[in-house]
């Protein structure tokens, strides 16, 4: 059957919240206007307001009460509208959530579960168009989610429940609407390891969440190329490319957010302590522009990596 | 009240006062290191209110926390082990002064980032309402915390969705080196609280009779109605606002004058004149407050650092 990602997103918060009383639902306009991107539409009616709770306009505010509902025995997900705002829950997630395990060397859990949507590409302009994802994956302490396809956005939310520290978990604008071929049942494939998309043997393209669609595309029938979708940005599954690179000799990240001091530039990093030797060619990378992202169609696709550019680049680097 | 809870106040309060002088004597020693607050001066706010509470309800405190862990139950050894950075402390040495966690006895801290422990109160308060687990949940905080948005954030929350909780504001009148006066425009803290609607008292800080009656009232409150209470109790702090701080923004006469309104010598004073204790019975805590002290130090002194092979656990449930 078909499913809409947004479908998918509704399926596994309906599950949580179906499955386990524990799970509760907190953010703004999740409930009678039925979420910003329609993810919660009709849940207030469905579940009422204990577990569907619309907060106020106080991102830091209602992220630390879920963080306190979270060690006091509760299953919050928060909604932080986009990944924009959730700037203003920073000092919540990163000083709190993301400490409070070593800090307390073992007594606290935080099973806090956050989603938001991330990414640009609908003409909104900088302030809300970005693509912070990679940024958070610099903390230890929290785990980051990117699903790239239905299937993952199925099935991630069951994930992070099971985890007993918190889970970010990073929803593309763009994939919202997209929809695939589904079976029934979700199959539930472990979303903390990456997954090769497609197999080639001469280009290995890093990516994930709202990219993965493009690389795909990008990548096209051709046999030489090697897709990876990371899924997850913290842990980073390394053994993955690592692997792959042994196969391809040569790497491309593409990711949606900036490059200076950045997921790509880790994962280059890392490609360059790990394969240097398994190289042909040296890594490269595709990002956004370094500036914030434009209103402008023609200047926002300019701004961000899309099927052309990526395609001219693998091209480049295969020839 | 009894005679005995008398005592077991004044008893509180110096032990209180004693474990932050010897704090102050052992970060000279250089035994204890990083920022170090202290409490003196405001014992009569956490013994009036902790005197109500039970090892069951919750408490969220701030980076001046030792007096608020001793008081929920966690032992003075364990505290300066924290301290001293062993792995006897109950954050195992990750946490230090600032971050007293102890998750038995339902002490969450210990938070250095001020005002982000309010929000996290409110959520631990909701999650004993929805769990209707018999907890009260009380969240300390100084009037410097009030400047801040999330605090305002968290009232508007408890406020509107009925949190039970108490906000306590340890109101000793400075944000480090700045001046209520000099820092927010509306110097009257009940009308903060009040403008979300949340219900307030004001007590007096220095009087550990006053805070137990006014925190009595609210708690009261708080269950009969099921809705959040804004304790503000005026208080004052003797030493200067870390180890660090040389204290230029205050007068010395200041000080002075409200040292004159110690709670402690005030409170024994008050149960002599009242005939309820003799001096011999102060000598007497004052050896067991020693005696424990002491032991606590040796502990400490004693304990064992954590191994260093160890640093990289428990940064998730599972270990990666």
């Amino acid at each position: 059957m078909k499913m809409t990602y947004r479908e998918a997103l509704k399926e596994g918060l309906k599950t949580a919240l179906e499955n386990d009383p524990r799970v509760f639902i907190i953010g703004e306009d999740i409930g009678a206007y039925g979420g910003t991107y329609a993810v919660t539409k009709d849940f207030l009616k469905i579940y009422g307001p204990e577990k569907i709770m619309d907060a106020p306009l106080s991102e830091a505010g209602f992220t630390g009460i879920a963080l306190g509902a979270a060690i006091g025995g509760l299953r919050p997900v928060v909604e932080i509208m986009t990944v924009n705002f959730s700037l203003l829950a920073l000092d919540q997630i990163i000083n709190s959530a993301a400490i409070y395990r070593h800090m307390s060397a073992g007594q606290i859990s935080v099973p806090l579960i956050i989603r938001m949507t991330t990414g640009g590409g609908r003409q909104l302009a900088a302030q809300h168009s970005n693509s912070f994802e990679g940024w958070f994956a610099h903390i230890p302490g929290i785990k980051i989610l990117t699903p790239g396809t239905v299937e993952d956005a199925r099935s991630s939310l069951h994930f992070a429940l099971k985890e007993n520290d918190p889970v970010l978990i990073f929803e593309h604008a763009l994939l919202l609407n997209r929809s695939e071929e589904v079976g029934e049942k979700p199959l539930l494939l472990n979303p903390f390891k990456a997954l090769v998309r497609k197999s080639g043997d001469a280009l290995t393209v890093i990516t994930y969440g709202g990219m993965l669609p493009k690389c795909l595309e990008a990548a096209g029938e051709s046999e030489k190329v090697e897709v990876i979708d990371l899924r997850c940005l913290r842990p980073l599954d390394d053994e993955t490319i690592f692997n792959s690179i042994k196969k391809t000799h040569r790497a491309l990240i593409v990711d949606e957010g900036w490059r200076s001091g950045s997921l790509s530039a880790e994962i280059s990093a890392r490609i360059m302590e790990n394969s240097f030797y398994d190289l042909d060619a040296p890594v490269e990378r595709l990002c956004r522009k370094e500036i914030p992202v434009p209103y402008a169609r023609h200047l926002e696709e300019a701004a961000i990596p899309g099927v052309e550019e990526i395609k001219n680049k693998i091209q480049e680097m295969l020839s | 009240m009894e005679r005995s809870e008398q005592v077991k106040l004044l008893h509180n309060m110096m032990r209180v006062r004693r474990m932050e002088e010897l704090c102050a004597e052992l970060y000279t020693q250089e035994k204890i290191r990083g920022f170090l607050h202290l409490y003196s001066g405001e014992e009569a706010v956490v013994t009036g209110v902790m005197s109500l509470l039970k090892p069951r309800d919750n408490v969220m405190a701030t980076y001046r926390d030792h007096a608020h862990a001793l008081l929920k139950g966690v032992s003075a050894r364990v505290i300066l082990a924290e301290m001293y950075g062993k792995a006897q402390g109950c954050c195992q040495g990750r946490g230090g002064s600032m971050h007293l966690i102890s998750q038995k006895d339902r002490f969450y801290g210990g938070n250095a980032i001020v005002a982000a422990g309010i929000p996290q109160a409110v959520g631990l308060a909701l999650a004993s309402k929805r769990l209707q687990e018999d907890r009260q949940t009380v969240c300390f905080f100084g009037e410097g915390a009030m400047a801040e948005g999330v605090f305002h954030e968290a009232m508007n929350m408890a406020s509107l969705w009925k949190i039970p909780i108490l906000f306590c504001c340890e109101n000793n009148l400075y944000a480090m080196g700045t001046a209520l006066d000099r820092s927010q425009a509306q110097t009257n803290l009940l009308k903060k609280a009040q403008a979300h609607n949340v219900e307030t008292a004001s007590a007096d800080g220095m009087s550990v009779l006053d805070v137990l009656e006014k925190t009595n009232q609210a708690l009261n409150f708080v269950k009969d109605k099921g809705q959040p209470f804004f304790l503000e109790c005026k208080t004052y702090r003797f030493r200067s606002h870390s180890m660090f701080d040389p204290d230029l923004y205050r007068t010395k006469d200041e000080i002075k004058k409200w040292k004159e309104r110690d709670p402690i010598e005030s409170f024994k004073k008050y149960l002599m004149d009242e005939h309820l204790i003799i001096q011999s019975d102060v000598l007497h805590l004052e050896k067991k407050v020693e005696d424990e002290m002491q032991d606590a130090m040796e502990f400490a002194e004693q304990g064992t650092l954590a191994p260093v092979e160890e640093l990289e656990k428990n940064l998730y449930e599972n270990d990666l």
